[in-house]
């Protein structure tokens, strides 16, 4: 008998046809035409009108035709929830069958009609099958708990079945184990803190012994949630640790990976001078090998563990560099994954065979893995100082291929080779210089600039090379540009007699031609420097770098001990905390590793050098700051590809002001105010609570002025986070602004949350909309310990360079610590700017009032403040806006307001308030 | 959890369907097929991420399995179910291919249905399946209620994978020990990798639930023993792995049934196995490995349009001994115009569309040697890239294993019936194949 036929019914009146079939007396007839119904559901036709014919055939006793009732039943309850109740009688009768496959296959189904009607009837039966004298109905009813808890995780709350849920841990047979587990575990993740799991010595002594007997998914779940539990001591940890490796001889790779979840996290807790500890590292070898010889898909899943697992515990796979090497056959996914592995593997003593393989690779015909092999070569070089001789003959020969792609990936490796040893290579540039025509990549054609001009003094026609690049300046991007800019520059300094009319050409070019901010500015600082004092600019441009280091490419450490907790799973694959792809609630709780285990012995233990966090941290330069880099030889910029271009005309800047500039004081701030409001509603008086955020911008002011007619001083949002101490190797950054006494101040509250001393503390902002700077450096005058936090002010000035940003009031932060440097941006609110000789003469407020063009006005409402116009007055003057005049117009209000700016723009406003009307009307006037 | 199970066909037609989660909607069923069967360009990953949806997918010839989730799932675990899926729908039905998957759709939903609870995989054992879903409809209905506890307990019990009750009158079992062999070797003859991946499968039609014992010659047990003798012989001595006295075993993993606890403390392999044929453990060595073949290659670029190849294969086992199904492929530049082959054994043809002059031998003794020429003609280019020159790989199948494993013994208790270890009929086979056997040259 076959069934294909049922895919192949496509005429028209098929669902009438089939709904007469449905209604047939024959049983063989009916079963026919629900085949035929699921068929249609599966190409994903729309069967639901026939929903309650379908039902109908429910009351049978072949289970086959059941089984199809229920999966239609369980695509279509959802559309149809008043038709679906009639099922309900079914269940419960099929729930007291005396086959326990019929009550399973009733709990089961019932738990995926997600209509809410039937859930209050699923209770009673489910109650009773999770206290089913069978196993089989044990098991689905537990998972059926977690079904109806998504549903309704209320309902599953009161009915106390998380208890039974729990009970069923101490369940005899081992799968009704793993499904309670698997259940509870997942019910848990929705409850963050509740503790739901309850895992004590003996709930992991009864997992473990059901580990051993239930079947391969089981003993997954079983794992996956013992690697959520923290063992007391390390003891504890040990004795989970020895009846958990057997499992590393499964033959589910899954089974395997979640076991060494379990052993790379409690092992965290042991004593290195353990002898099992050395033991255990030695086992987990082995298996993790083993896992290459399984199919492509599951290699590659387990090379993206290994990835992560070589970079926690370098010394587990060592010695196994040869079962990464790429075999020819692999899918490109495997290909890529192993060569990653290869180079973070790669050290002095295997370097001679990495690198033979490495140049049979790029041979290959994949350009994307052909790319990845040569740019390999080149992080060999940095990794492993004795092969750098070694990987530059090896990049040349590769030139000497002329495949155009090879040679332009070898030359941008072979500039981070320079970095990184400088004046010992420099032989190879007039090789390099052979190849100039044929890059045609913006990346290779800016590293061979740099090269050019950074060598400029070896190179006779440098001149003459990087003139040829500037004749299509324009069509360059930009990268290209700022390089050519720079390597000019530099070219000028070495060889100033022959080369001032290119620099003169390079210097207009981007100064004058270019609509791209970063090229104009960095063309003005050069200008400037060199006018005003070739000495300095010969200091600035051509200072020493900082090297170069192979640690840009490592997962920054706090991200890698999240990503450790998570082997197996797809977070270990993609390389990402579950919050970056996982929706909802589910997957927000950050991981951690234990705490490393020896506190107790020495705190000198000789291996927390080794193990990273209190290692001498290299001086790391992230790769996209290169470029920006060169110009100070210290990167505080942030990317240029996130600095949004300004628009030229002044005329239109200033228009712009007005649109955004208002917008963000009236409406727009109101999203950053409005949120620290809700965050503290503690702080205001009770009388004022109602403002809600839509007052934003002005609300504020009003409300947390201080006491009435007392202007105090402007309003100071709380503090909020600013940069996650994840992002940042630790360092947490949080903050706020205040204008006081005249000043502007930035509140910094630094915390360090890494497991080393910070120090050498620097702040550098990046061109914003108001040219807020720092007025002194950062005062961080003490190192700051692990856990410790620093309250620091730093003034601010309005003195720096002016750029648009977007929104308006966006501030990017560089800080700089002894560990790296980092970024956040952060938004201050617009009345910081408002200065306090802001109160304009009356005759010239109307003067200026009527010379105002109408498109500079704009007009909004503030709504439900139940505040007077002098309450008021006094509230806005507090931060420094202004009360020019009151006038009282038809029982309404009107105030007249200036602001004054601190780049001297002036705001006037009118403002008209309606006794008992809570909503304000404010029309603002802007002037230049 | 799993959120869906979607297969597809080539074109990308939806043939089963089957949603866990309320998180996963029809337009996931179409996300896939648009974005990674209608996709133009390679497969660069098996899991995508498409709008946060998590896809993970595997082929069988040509069709496509796809999970989807929404969740931080077990990425291992899915696919290790994919491949377990894979292996119960040939049980039931054979090959996975659309006429197959079509025919036996109501099935599939009816196994999916089972192995697949609320995206949690539960107990997917064919042999335990089979005892209540079978092609001829559902078990279940006329049972006594000792039957259906038994389905229920077995299904769940410790030990799932076999039934109570089995009876045969021979008892007899099969051990197959299959190993392929792999192999990275320089053109200067260098071995740059090798490796032994084996499995032992066994085929057991016992009564009861016989106990069984399984001893091979493993180097740990040997020198536990301390009947190992000098291990530090040199196994190539004796060719064809029948002398060495014992072998080092990089690492194993078993069949569910295995006690890992047990071989964990002890190094014994203790087990009640399946009914019929399972896979009882896979190995890996890595030293001491017999080579059955070497390769010895010699490629002569003359001038721009021209290639002198020569290929000598050399067996390298007991001359009594005799490979079988030899395969040796040289690959052949993109732009090869003609080719001349002249071979002293078997017969070798020129295949344009493999880009592979293949040459087959059907039969070799240990210890000889054979050779191959030819003359590769080349159409000029004007490609500045170099012809990649990917390795001559190699097909064969010998009898015997290349890592020496040997079986020792396959001991068989039961103590509840009356046939004892002596009344089992047991078979051990031995075959060796390539796996990725090649040589650059």
């Amino acid at each position: 008998m076959t069934d294909s036929k049922y895919f192949t019914t496509t005429k028209k009146g098929e669902i009438f046809e089939l709904k007469a079939e449905l209604n047939s007396d024959k049983k063989e007839k009916k079963k026919e035409a629900v085949k035929k119904v699921i068929a249609s559901m599966t190409v994903g036709k729309d069967v639901s009108a026939l929903f309650p014919d379908v039902v109908n055939c429910m009351q049978t006793d072949n289970l086959e035709l059941k089984k199809l009732v229920y999966l239609y039943l369980m695509n279509y309850a959802k559309s149809q929830p008043d038709m679906a109740i009639m099922a309900v009688n079914t269940f419960v009768k099929d729930c007291e069958d005396l086959n326990p496959l019929i009550r399973a296959l009733a709990v089961r189904t019932m738990g995926c009609i997600r209509v809410d009607k039937i859930t209050e009837y699923l209770c009673e039966p489910l109650r009773k099958c999770l206290k089913d004298e069978d196993p089989y109905v044990r098991k689905t009813a537990a998972v059926c708990v977690a079904k109806l808890h998504d549903i309704n995780a209320q309902l599953v709350e009161d009915q106390g079945f998380l208890d039974t849920l729990k009970d069923l841990i101490s369940d005899s047979n081992p799968m009704v184990v793993a499904n309670a587990v698997a259940a509870l575990s997942e019910i848990a993740e929705s409850h963050p803190n509740s503790n739901l799991l309850d895992l004590n010595p003996q709930t992991i002594n009864k997992l473990l012994t059901a580990l051993n007997e239930c079947t391969e998914w089981g003993q997954i779940f079983i794992l996956d949630c013992l690697a959520s539990y923290l063992p007391r001591d390390d003891r504890e940890s040990q004795s989970i640790c020895e009846r958990v490796t057997p499992r590393l001889s499964h033959a589910n790779s899954a089974v395997v990976l979640s076991a060494v979840k379990v052993l790379m996290k409690f092992m965290e807790m042991l004593p290195k001078d353990l002898d099992y500890y050395g033991t255990l590292l030695k086992k987990l070898a082995p298996p993790l090998v083993t896992l290459l010889s399984a199919e492509p898909e599951l290699q590659y899943v387990a090379l993206r563990n290994i990835n992560l697992i070589v970079q926690k515990r370098p010394e587990i796979l060592k010695h196994e560099m040869k079962v990464f090497f790429v075999k020819y056959n692999d899918p490109i996914y495997v290909k890529l994954e192993k060569l990653d592995i290869m180079i973070r593997l790669a050290s002095q003593a295997n370097i001679a065979q990495v690198l033979a393989e490495l140049k049979e690779y790029a041979t290959e015909v994949d350009v994307d893995f052909v790319r990845k092999a040569v740019r390999a070569i080149g992080r060999c070089a940095i990794k492993v100082e004795q092969s750098a001789e070694r990987c530059v003959s090896t990049l040349l020969d590769l030139i000497q291929t002329k495949v155009n792609y090879v040679v332009q990936e070898a030359i941008v490796v072979i500039k981070d080779i320079f970095r990184k040893y400088p004046n010992k290579y420099e032989s190879v540039i007039a090789t390099l210089c052979e190849n100039l025509d044929s890059l045609d990549e913006p990346e290779a054609r800016a590293a061979m600039i740099w090269i050019v001009g950074e060598y400029a003094e070896r190179i006779d026609n440098a001149d003459e090379l990087l003139e040829s690049f500037l004749e299509g300046f324009h069509d360059e991007s930009t990268q290209v540009q700022l390089q050519l800019l720079t390597a000019i520059v530099k070219l000028f300094l070495k060889k100033p007699t022959e080369t001032q009319e290119l620099v003169q050409q390079v210097l207009s070019l981007a100064t004058q031609d270019s609509d791209n901010p970063d090229l104009r500015d960095r063309g003005y600082i050069y200008w400037r420097l060199l006018s005003t004092d070739p000495v300095a600019a010969k200091e600035v441009v051509l200072a020493e770098k900082p090297l170069i280091s192979e640690e840009t490419d490592l997962i920054e450490p706090t991200l890698l001990e999240e990503l450790i907790c998570h082997i197996g799973t797809l977070a270990s694959v993609y390389h990402k905390p579950p919050s970056a792809f996982v929706e909802g609630s589910r997957g927000v709780q950050h991981k951690r590793l234990p705490p490393r285990a020896g506190s107790g012995e020495s705190t000198e233990s000789p291996d927390v050098g080794q193990s990273g966090p209190s290692e001498a941290p290299p001086a790391v330069i992230p790769s996209q700051g290169d470029l920006l880099g060169d110009l100070l030889n210290l990167d505080l910029a942030p990317p240029t590809a996130t600095v949004p271009s300004v628009q030229p005309s002044m005329q239109m800047g200033a228009m712009d002001l007005l649109g955004g500039g208002l917008d963000s004081l009236m409406g727009d701030e109101s999203d950053t105010m409005g949120a620290g409001l809700g965050a503290a509603p503690a702080a205001m008086p009770a009388s004022l609570g109602s403002a809600p955020a839509v007052g934003g911008g002005l609300g504020d002011l009003f409300d947390l002025g201080g006491g009435v007619g007392m202007p105090t001083g402007s309003y100071v949002a709380p503090k909020t986070v600013w940069l996650l101490a994840m992002k940042a190797k630790g360092l947490e950054i949080s903050g706020t602004f205040a204008r006081r006494g005249g000043i502007i101040q930035m509140d910094l509250s630094l915390t360090n949350k890494a497991m080393s001393v910070m120090t050498d503390f620097a702040i550098q902002f990046n061109r914003n909309s108001f040219g807020l700077a720092p007025a002194g450096p950062l005062q961080v005058l003490t190192p700051l310990s692990p856990n410790q936090t620093i309250d620091v002010s730093l003034p601010l000035s309005t003195s720096g360079p002016v750029m648009k940003m977007e929104p308006l009031n966006n501030l990017q932060v560089a800080v700089k610590n002894n560990i790296d440097v980092f970024y956040f941006s952060c938004q201050y609110p617009l009345s910081l700017l408002f200065v306090e000789d802001g109160k304009m003469d009356r005759q010239v407020f109307l003067a200026t009032w009527k010379d105002i063009p109408n498109d500079n006005e704009a007009q909004f409402q503030i709504k439900d403040i139940h505040l007077n116009s002098d309450v008021a007055s006094n509230k806005l003057q507090g931060s420094n806006i202004f009360t020019i005049a009151k006038r009282t117009v038809e029982g309404q209000d009107m105030l007249y307001q200036s602001v004054k700016l601190t780049n001297g723009i002036w705001v006037l406003a009118e403002m008209r308030i309606q006794t008992g009307n809570p909503n304000y009307t404010v029309n603002g006037n802007k002037e230049t | 959890m799993i959120g869906g199970l979607f297969i597809y066909n080539h074109k990308g037609e939806v043939l089963i369907s089957r949603v866990y989660r309320d998180d996963i909607g029809r337009n996931a069923v179409d996300a896939f097929r648009v974005n990674v069967i209608h996709a133009r360009q390679q497969v660069r990953s098996p899991v995508t991420n498409i709008a946060r949806t998590s896809f993970f997918h595997v082929k069988r010839s040509n069709i496509w399995l796809a999970a989807v989730t929404k969740q931080n799932v077990n990425a291992a675990m899915v696919f290790e179910f994919l491949y377990k899926m894979c292996d119960v729908m040939t049980a039931y039905f054979g090959k996975i291919s659309e006429e197959n998957i079509k025919n036996n759709f109501v099935l599939i939903y009816e196994l999916l249905d089972e192995i697949l609870d609320f995206g949690y995989p539960q107990n997917s054992e064919t042999g335990a399946l089979k005892t209540f879903i079978t092609q001829q409809g559902i078990k279940g209905q006329h049972q006594t209620k000792e039957e259906q506890s038994q389905i229920t307990s077995q299904v769940t019990g410790q030990i799932g994978w076999r039934r109570e009750g089995i009876k045969y009158r021979r008892n007899e079992l099969f051990l197959d020990v299959l190993e392929s062999v792999n192999l990275l070797m320089s053109p200067q003859g260098q071995v740059l990798s090798a490796h032994v991946s084996g499995r032992v499968v066994m085929k057991s039609y016992l009564s009861g639930m016989p106990e069984c014992k399984f001893g091979m010659n493993d180097k740990i047990v040997i020198d536990k023993q301390g009947k190992g003798g000098t291990t530090d012989e040199p196994g190539k001595s004796e060719l064809g792995g029948s002398g060495k006295q014992s072998i080092a075993i990089d690492d194993c993993t078993f069949h569910q049934c295995v006690r890992l606890s047990k071989f964990d403390s002890e190094r014994s392999i203790s087990f009640i196995p399946p009914d019929g044929e399972y896979e009882l453990m896979r190995y890996r060595t890595t030293k001491d490995i017999i080579l059955p073949f070497r390769v010895i290659p010699l490629v002569r670029e003359v001038g721009r349009t021209k290639l002198e190849v020569k290929v000598v294969i050399k067996s390298n086992f007991k001359p009594s001994l005799l490979a079988q199904k030899i395969e040796v492929r040289i690959p052949t530049p993109l732009n090869t115009s003609g080719v001349q082959v002249i071979c002293m054994k078997g017969k070798a043809k020129y295949k344009a569309s493999e880009n592979a002059i293949v040459w087959k031998i059907k039969r070799m003794a240990g210890m000889k040697e054979s050779q191959i020429s030819a003359e590769i003609e080349l159409l000029p280019t004007n490609d500045k890239k170099k012809w990649a020159r990917p390795p001559i790989s190699m097909k064969f199948q010998v009898p015997f294993a290349p890592s020496g494993l040997k079986v020792r013994y396959l001991k068989v208790f039961e103590s509840k019936l009356n046939y004892s270890d002596h009344d089992v009929i047991k078979w051990v086979r031995y075959i060796g194949r390539s796996g990725i056997y090649e040589t650059r040259c």
